[in-house]
């Protein structure tokens, strides 16, 4: 029997894990831009001399920059990823891989991973908090950042398993997120990230006043959808318009005195105040965004750690994106049948990707958008988007400050909305209104290489991303 | 109509905003930097050139730094640059 | 319909473009306080061009200019003045004289570019101890005055006391404001409530301001702007009972009676006036809404 897993360095681990040319190793993003681990693992690695590697990793930011040199050293061939920030996302765009981009979203890369269709060689967890056999938490330590969701497929199918963590505890530790069962190593390092980076001090609500509109006629659209009643469920993402609205909801809720079922999501404190304040039962958490949402899932019984299967898997039995009522969604563009581009930004670049987009929008009975009629001279509505991310079919309403869209599949909601007296307009006509204040913008011309494929949820590439051709921005 | 005889500078580089900076020079520079330069940098360099020809430019280097404002803005950071470099 | 302003300043172009979407019936583009005496020249042009080539819907708009003890105000004019806005917000104005000063200015600019005889309407803000003793002859300087204004943070320094949320201090100002403007038969307005994150207190306040007979309210954040125009529109019970009152009017001229009488009580000429403001609200609304 052996009496600990924790092995010497980071090299040690590594050796032990057997990586070879060709493998994929795994990371998930709950450090967010505060991670340290993916690159000190990437690092060790390429020492090794191992090429063509497969880094799937559930998100990528600005701190993971470093790996833009071991894609052009050939350590890594091919990135899996639900969401890229800008500097990865530019050097891609300019043509940085030969192997396209595979984006999926946080609930496709589990479903994958389970099915077998992306195979995980060695999965690498930053961990928080660890014993000496590998049960792992991501509400205790220095380095807390809440949930560990994203990080449980990983750990349940890689072939190899290593725990990174920068606090070890007396073993066994426990309301672990992952258990021992599932890891092979551990390692214990100085630090596993920056907590400047993994979470916000707070989250606060936009001041901007367009953002304020959006948020209010949003809370009214929730009001008047019928679904707001006793056993309500919730979910936001943490821009400042959509938290913002939550805000709205929350006033509106208590008015009212409606209790909620849960909220969902990457949790914010604001669903936190939402949950303390009696409008839901509970919080299911995959992802925590501020140290509110830390402390609470670490004290409170009712905020409960989701994976990401649990979360929003389409091959799950069922996941909990399934029974959402309404969950609110930003947009760089939108286009006249409703497609949402959250991939690329204005100049045709990557810099995001659907995250739980489309995962929270299919399942959801109400999914709506929220997003300023134009954003810097650029009209939001467009007659194609240039990157489908989430599909129209699953886009139920648009909120923008000069009206509400609704999507024509839903005549019996702009009948509601209609009577409730709020401004529905015809998606076409938004577009109008933005294109007679901005005038119409030239198409972004497009590069002939496809340097990512947008995979949605059912494992289908729904569209591509091609390269920027020029270097934009000055003429 | 007078010439510009300092240079000046007019907006800001908040968003929707523009930065304007002239100043004297022999016949007429125009530089433009825009957040939108791929899909209105030819319309923008025209409503600069239409501005300057209004208020009766002939001679600075003007250089234009966008921030998505729109037409009417953009008209408004121009003329005050160049009222502002004549010393108005 | 003018229930709710909403102050914006005058060099931000994103505010400015952005403004009639914020649900304020009236925006009041900001020369003077919001704007840097460096950047007078640069908002004047700016807030000229808004008006000339910007679609601002039905909203309406009033431009607040320097007042007429600075260099700016004239040039403030020159620019703004042909471009019709509905209103000139002229601050610090302490007396009719004041307001004579600019009106008869306005009015040389008129004839000078052939513009339309007083058709921008001037709103004096008053904001003295001074200009709330004048109001009345303020109100009644000149035909342009159309509205009194009333600035209580400029006044509470004046009066050398501090503002407070209850607003005992302006009481005296508030209902002083109201009995002139409505001896003039002009429209008065309120000062804005200044704590953006109080959404209970802008409530109270909007409410006070209504009982106490203003026509509408200005605001310095969007946040306020709903619940402004909720106070001040006219209720459901409101525009039922003036329906019923010009409905009994109907009949009683049809059955050729002078005297008429709902719910026992006497029609008089000032509730018929009432009923047919409260009408001309609701339908206005109506269609704002449509």
């Amino acid at each position: 029997m052996k009496s600990s897993k924790v092995v010497k360095n980071l090299q040690e681990a590594v050796a032990l894990a057997g990586i070879k040319d060709g493998m994929t190793v795994s990371f998930h993003h709950h450090l967010r831009n505060g991670d340290y681990v993916l690159n000190m693992v990437m690092e060790e690695v390429a020492k090794t001399g191992v090429k063509d590697l497969t880094v799937n990793a559930s998100s990528l930011f600005d701190i993971h920059a470093p790996l833009i040199d071991h894609i052009k050293n050939g350590v890594v061939t091919t990135i899996q990823t639900n969401y890229m920030s800008s500097k990865i996302g530019k050097a891609v765009s300019n043509g940085l891989m030969d192997n396209p981009v595979q984006f999926r979203t946080h609930g496709g890369r589990p479903s994958d991973i389970v099915l077998g269709r992306t195979p995980i060689d060695v999965a690498f967890i930053a961990a928080p908090s660890a014993d000496c056999m590998g049960n792992c938490s991501g509400k205790y330590g220095k380095s807390a950042c809440g949930s560990l969701g994203y990080a449980v497929p990983d750990a349940m199918h890689a072939k190899k398993v290593v725990v990174i963590t920068d606090n070890l505890v007396q073993y066994p530790l426990l309301d672990w997120s992952i258990p021992e069962s599932y890891i092979d190593y551990v390692v214990a390092v100085d630090e596993i990230g920056d907590i400047n980076g993994i979470v916000s001090g707070t989250t606060k609500i936009t001041r901007d006043p367009v953002g304020l509109v959006m948020a209010q006629r949003a809370a009214q659209v929730i009001k008047h959808s019928g679904l707001l009643k006793d056993g309500f469920s919730f979910q936001t993402g943490a821009g400042g318009a959509t938290l913002a609205a939550a805000k709205f909801l929350k006033d509106i809720m208590l008015r009212e005195n409606i209790k909620g079922s849960f909220g969902l999501g990457g949790i914010t404190g604001y669903m936190v105040d939402m949950l303390e304040a009696g409008c839901f039962e509970s919080l299911l958490d995959v992802q925590c965004f501020d140290l509110k949402a830390v402390e609470s899932i670490r004290k409170n019984p009712k905020h409960q750690e989701i994976s990401s299967i649990h979360y929003a898997s389409p091959s799950a039995r069922s996941a909990v994106v399934d029974s959402l009522d309404v969950v609110l969604l930003g947009a760089t563009e939108v286009d006249t049948d409703f497609n949402v581009n959250v991939h690329t930004d204005s100049n045709g670049y990557i810099m995001g990707g659907s995250g739980g987009h489309s995962d929270t929008a299919a399942g959801a009975k109400l999914a709506m958008i929220i997003a300023p009629l134009f954003r810097a001279r650029l009209p939001i509505v467009t007659d194609r988007v240039n990157c489908i991310s989430t599909p129209g079919q699953d886009v139920d309403v648009l909120v923008t400050q000069a009206g509400i869209a609704v999507n024509p599949k839903n005549k019996e909601l702009a009948l509601r909305l209609k009577d409730a007296g709020l401004p529905v307009v015809d998606i076409h006509e938004l577009k109008a209104i933005a294109e007679k204040i901005t005038g119409q913008p030239k198409p972004l011309p497009k590069g002939d290489k496809t340097v990512a494929n947008v995979i949605w949820r059912d494992g289908t590439v729904i569209d591509t991303i091609k390269n920027v051709p020029t270097e934009g921005g000055v003429l | 109509m007078a010439d510009i005889i300092k240079r000046a500078t007019a907006g800001t580089m908040e968003s929707s905003d523009a930065y304007v900076e002239i100043s004297p020079a022999e016949g007429l520079e125009i530089s433009l930097e825009s957040v939108v330069a791929k899909q209105f940098g030819t319309a923008i360099e025209a409503v600069i050139g239409e501005v300057l020809q209004e208020c009766g430019v002939k001679n600075a280097k003007v250089t234009v730094i966008d921030k998505g404002a729109l037409d009417c803005v953009i008209r408004a950071r121009v003329e005050t640059a160049v009222m502002r470099g004549r010393g108005e | 319909m003018r229930r709710s302003m909403l102050f914006l300043p005058g060099n931000t172009p994103n505010m400015l473009i952005n403004g009639s979407r914020l649900g304020s019936d009236a925006l009041i583009f900001d020369l003077e306080d919001a704007v840097s005496p460096a950047e007078k020249d640069s908002a004047r042009v700016l807030v000229r061009n808004t008006l000339r080539y910007m679609d601002l819907g039905s909203c309406e708009i009033i431009v607040r200019i320097n007042s007429i003890d600075t260099d700016y105000w004239k040039k403030d004019i020159d620019a703004i003045l042909p471009y019709s806005p509905a209103l000139i917000l002229l601050p610090k104005v302490n007396c009719a004289q004041d307001a004579l000063i600019a009106d008869e200015y306005m009015t040389e600019v008129e004839q000078k570019l052939g513009l339309e005889a007083g058709k921008v309407k001037l709103m004096p803000l008053i904001e003295t101890a001074l200009g709330v003793e004048n109001a009345f002859s303020i109100a009644t300087a000149t035909e342009r005055v159309a509205a009194l204004f009333l600035g209580a943070e400029d006044l509470t320094a004046d009066l050398r006391c501090k503002r407070t949320k209850g607003g005992a201090e302006i009481n005296y100002a508030r209902t002083r404001l109201v009995m002139a403007a409505r001896a003039a038969n002009i429209d008065v307005y309120d000062t804005p409530f200044t704590d953006v994150n109080d959404d209970e207190g802008i409530r109270v306040d909007a409410e006070y301001a209504k009982a106490l007979g203003f026509t509408g309210k200005a605001s310095i954040s969007p946040r306020h702007v709903d619940v402004i125009n909720e106070v001040f529109s006219p209720s459901e019970r409101d525009i039922a009972y003036a329906y019923e009152v010009m409905e009994a009017i109907r009949i009683a001229k049809e059955q050729g009676r002078g005297v008429i009488s709902l719910h026992n009580k006497m029609i008089d000429a000032p509730i018929v006036a009432r009923a047919q403001q409260t009408i001309a609200m609701a339908e206005e609304m109506g269609i704002r809404r449509g």
